[in-house]
């Protein structure tokens, strides 16, 4: 197993390079001039001559690539052209906020979701589990920024209950947590569902019930720990989604958090920002698949140790 | 019945009930496991071995359901027993192996971790003593070096190996009745011979009685003592297994050990039953048999006979062998000189 893990983490160099030269290539491969673009079509010339300075713009590309790439490697992610910053203080700050709001979400997405698939499963065609399928279908197809905006309406402004915005203290992420969380759980709900009726049907299920094995315990430990193996996948994903999607969610509870960092960047032309964020968000996204592949070498032991 | 049995199981039914229909899968079973005995149940695909068994245990589920009868286990009848009372009977009792040794052990836990499991609810035995048990159960069906397997999960190991740990799992707190569901079928000829050999050793060694399904009557011949032939649902004959293969009395019997290959005879010889096994819902009212029957007359098709006794030891539902038989009186359903005995 550690074994595994440390291999399964060097096979994450190449990746991470080939990420990080993508990102690169993001500034050169716009087109027209990337000084120019920065600058903003009127600016004067010794203005532009002055951002490729100051960005190395006129060295050779893999010059230009080693700069960037052992730059990021200590930690500097480059100059905000907007504020003139360092880009790393200007998006931790922000990376922590999506990055808590993803995790809460998540979490809420598999503790709501699994709970609500196994009731669904154990209790297949009945009254509950209709009920628990009909929210799920309305919590996937509903846009989250949309129940967002429903959950201001009602549990902010009607009720009180919640601050409309901000992300200060706990009862204020409440409401982007749900806003965000509930389609993943939803996802995470129905695969649970359909993972479980499929594993309860197996017959290592039937050896068990032979064995006298108490209802509650196949359920929770013969069934579940096989049924769980598809929903790890499905929660990695959603957690990746999220990290790069909440733009629209913080937008909607006025979070400042990277996505609207993302956005308004890009409207800026803040390239070293937004590579900055993108790369991040590249970096989670692949950390999280690992962990997902350690998982399901936890939950499988079947899975080949050599892939 | 002369000896003493250990489960009778009179006029079982269970049904199926899909869209609005019901399915008999078990339509009125009947037999007797002596105790210390093998009994095998035989019958083509379909004729509800399995469901028989899985009754046993009520390990049906929805929609399946057990709708009547009686499985009187040492003299108490299990159908009044309430789902703890026959948890408490399942894997202690009486145990069951299924066909599948490849998917019917738990592919995310060990094989010590899925034997410990009946040892813990039903002897309250903890992890160590647990494990010490699980070792010596593997070596007891003949499992190589046991202490190291009980870490191994089952897909690292063979269909025979799982087989065994699927024997070793139902023996763990020494059953009286183990129900064994066509436990070789999925396995080679020769895995299939240790298994059966290896039941047999442990019948003797731990006087268990062992209900043996299967459709194979080479089987029955290697490891019966008694034989119940069941076909739709119900059972035709029941006999003890000399008498059922020297001298067979119900058609379908008949019909099956004809069709059993012979080193003296072409394969082309072979007579297979005629026909196919009707389905749920064109079952014949009278006889089950009778549209594949040769000796079929216009009783059979109105009217269905009853399971009697014909024998101390036997019974055969036919009506050839009643009062009302309304065919030819001198009708010889098995020609001894076709076929001479089992042994050769
Ligand atoms: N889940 C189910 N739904 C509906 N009918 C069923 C179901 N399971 C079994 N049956 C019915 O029960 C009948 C008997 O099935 P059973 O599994 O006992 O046959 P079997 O004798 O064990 O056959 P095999 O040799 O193929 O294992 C089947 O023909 C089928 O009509
Ligand atoms: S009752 Fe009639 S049809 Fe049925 S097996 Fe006997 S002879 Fe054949
Ligand atoms: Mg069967």
């Amino acid at each position: 197993m550690t074994v595994y893990i440390i291999r399964r983490v060097l096979q994450l160099i190449p990746v991470l390079l080939g990420v990080s030269i993508l990102v690169f290539s993001l500034m050169h491969l716009t087109p027209g001039n990337p000084a120019q673009l920065m600058a903003g079509e009127s600016a004067p010339p010794d203005t532009i001559e002055q951002i490729e300075e100051s960005l190395g713009l006129n060295d050779p590309l893999p010059v230009q690539y080693w700069d960037y790439i052992s730059g990021v490697v200590q930690g500097d992610l480059g100059t905000s052209m907007r504020y003139n910053t360092p880009v790393a203080d200007e998006v931790w700050p922000k990376f922590k906020v999506t990055l808590e709001l993803s995790i809460y979400s998540t979490i809420l997405s598999i503790f709501m979701g699994l709970l609500a698939g196994i009731i669904s499963a154990v209790r297949q065609y009945s009254i509950s589990d209709i009920t628990i399928m009909i929210i799920a279908l309305f919590g996937l197809s509903m846009p989250n920024f949309w129940l967002g905006l429903m959950l201001i309406q009602w549990f902010a402004v009607n009720l009180g209950w919640f601050p409309p915005t901000g992300w200060e203290g706990p009862s204020s992420i409440v409401l982007p947590v749900i806003s965000l969380g509930t389609a993943g759980a939803a996802i995470i709900a129905r695969m649970t569902r359909s993972s479980m009726l499929d594993v309860i049907s197996q017959d290592y299920i039937r050896t068990a019930r032979a064995k006298g094995v108490k209802k509650r315990v196949i359920i929770y430990k013969h069934a579940l720990k096989n049924a769980l193996i598809p929903v790890v996948t499905v929660a990695g994903l959603q957690f990746g989604a999220l990290l790069a999607g909440a733009v629209l969610t913080e937008s909607v509870f006025a979070i400042n958090g990277m996505g609207r960092l993302l956005v308004d960047s890009i409207i800026q032309r803040d390239f070293p920002v937004v590579q900055a964020c993108i790369l991040i968000i590249a970096v989670v996204f692949v950390v999280v698949n690992l962990i997902v592949d350690i998982s399901y070498k936890f939950l499988n032991k079947r899975i080949d140790l050599n892939d | 019945m002369s000896q003493e049995t250990i489960l009778e199981v009179n006029d079982l039914r269970t049904s199926f009930f899909v869209e609005g229909n019901e399915v008999k899968a078990v339509d009125g079973v009947t037999f007797d496991v002596p105790k210390g005995k093998t009994l095998g149940i035989v019958g083509e695909s379909g004729s509800g071995k399995s469901i028989s068994a899985l009754s046993i245990l009520q390990l049906i589920d929805s929609p399946g359901k057990i709708v009547g009868g009686e499985i009187n286990f040492k003299g108490d009848n299990l159908l009044k027993y309430n789902d703890n009372q026959m948890r408490k009977i399942r894997g202690n009792q009486i145990s069951m192996i299924f066909q599948e040794p490849m998917t019917s052990l738990n592919p995310v836990y060990t094989v010590g971790q899925q034997l410990r499991e009946a040892l813990k609810i039903h002897r309250g035995l903890g992890k160590e003593a647990g494990t010490e048990k699980a070792v010596e159960l593997l070596e007891l069906v003949g499992i190589p070096s046991p202490r190291s397997r009980v870490t191994q999960y089952p897909f690292e190991l063979s269909g025979g190996m799982r087989q065994r740990v699927m024997i070793a799992m139902a023996l763990a707190c020494d059953p009286e009745l183990l129900v064994a569901d066509e436990p070789t079928t999925a396995l080679d000829v020769t895995i299939q011979a240790q298994i059966l050999e290896l039941l047999k050793e442990l019948q003797d060694e731990f006087d268990m009685s062992i209900i043996m399904i299967t459709h194979d009557l080479g089987v029955v011949a290697e490891t019966c003592d008694y034989v119940a032939v069941m076909y739709c649902g119900k059972v035709v004959e029941y006999a003890d297994v000399n008498t059922l293969f020297k001298n067979p009395r119900h058609p379908y019997t008949v019909g099956l050990l004809n069709s059993l290959p012979r080193s003296d005879v072409d394969q082309e010889e072979l007579e297979p039953i005629h026909g196919t096994v009707p389905a749920p819902h064109e079952m014949p009212v009278g006889c089950r048999f009778a549209p594949r029957c040769p000796f079929a007359t216009d009783l059979c098709h109105e009217k269905l006979p009853d399971l009697e006794d014909i024998g101390d030891e036997e019974q055969v539902r036919c009506w050839i062998y009643t009062d009302e038989w309304d065919g030819d009186p001198e009708v010889k359903v098995y020609e001894p000189e076709a076929r001479t005995t089992k042994d050769q």
